[in-house]
């Protein structure tokens, strides 16, 4: 049986999953992230969720934009070029 | 951007799409979403003088579209800052066996990313478009668009710390709400 004590450690290891798929931690803290993950299974089909998560956020773009009206376009054309005039 | 018509095309095909993407799931509706894309173009192409750094761009570009949402939600509704509690994001857990099980779903049935599922898909979003802005804006600059927490930091003049945190609440809400789809699904529709 798990102790209470055990449980406290994966919450912890909770607040830390994101820096740490992020590469954002330090080496120490990457370091007690996978010790606890080795003996944690709970904590590693989480994180897997999480992954996932993370994976399927960046596939979630969907509707196509509208396309830009021909005068639009003209129009967005002519204020790049005269942006890049007054730049010269 | 080099000052041709090519880089013009190319720079509108790439943005054009992205601040759509972005505005629509930052303010809700299709119209405010193509108004808000016009707009910062405009305003891109109208500043490109001002763009000191060409390798910044991106953060540049989303700062503008951010500004350019912001002024359409004075026009709207204005939802009151909610915070994410982290402990009601974390799953349940429960002893068997001897050993402590979480309850969350089966994430390995889920469809190959590739073909992500429409109906998937349409969770995803739902579920990002359910956020509290401040959580939505940070998840969509990091993790639907990519840019780095300094990048997001700078679009949504926050810090990067308060990047981070509200980035890991909003990925563990969007989690929880795909874990209960998938629970649903894998219960036959019993489950809510």
């Amino acid at each position: 049986m798990e102790s209470g004590e055990r449980q406290g450690d994966c919450k912890q290891v909770f607040a830390l999953l994101s820096e740490y798929l992020d590469a954002e931690l330090s080496p120490a803290g990457c370091e007690e992230i996978r010790a606890h993950l080795a003996g944690c299974p709970p904590c590693i089909e989480f994180l897997e969720s999480l992954k996932r998560t993370i994976r399927l956020c960046h596939r979630s773009e969907s509707a196509e934009a509208p396309p830009l009206a021909p005068e639009t376009r003209e129009q967005l054309l002519a204020a790049y070029r005269k942006a890049l005039r007054g730049r010269t | 951007m080099a000052g041709d018509q090519g880089a013009f095309d190319r720079f509108v095909e790439v943005f054009h799409s992205k601040i759509f993407q972005y505005a629509l799931l930052m303010c809700g509706q299709r119209e405010d979403a193509e108004e808000v894309a016009q707009d910062t173009l405009f305003k891109v192409f109208e500043n490109i003088d001002q763009l000191r750094e060409p390798e910044r761009v991106r953060p540049w570009v989303f700062r503008i579209a951010r500004n350019a949402c912001y002024m359409k939600r004075r026009k709207s509704v204005f939802a009151p800052t909610q915070e994410l509690s982290l402990d009601d994001l974390l799953p349940h857990s429960e002893q068997e066996g001897g050993h402590r099980k979480l309850e969350i779903a089966d994430w390995s049935a889920l469809p190959d990313d590739q073909v992500l599922r429409a109906e998937l898909r349409d969770v995803i979003r739902q579920a990002i478009r359910e956020l509290p802005e401040i959580y939505r804006s940070v998840i969509l600059l990091r993790d639907v668009e990519q840019l780095n927490t300094d990048e997001a930091a700078q679009v949504l003049d926050i810090t990067p710390e308060s990047v981070k945190t509200r980035l890991h609440r909003a990925r563990l809400a969007v989690r929880q709400k795909l874990d209960r789809y998938l629970r649903t699904v894998q219960s036959g529709g019993k489950e809510r």
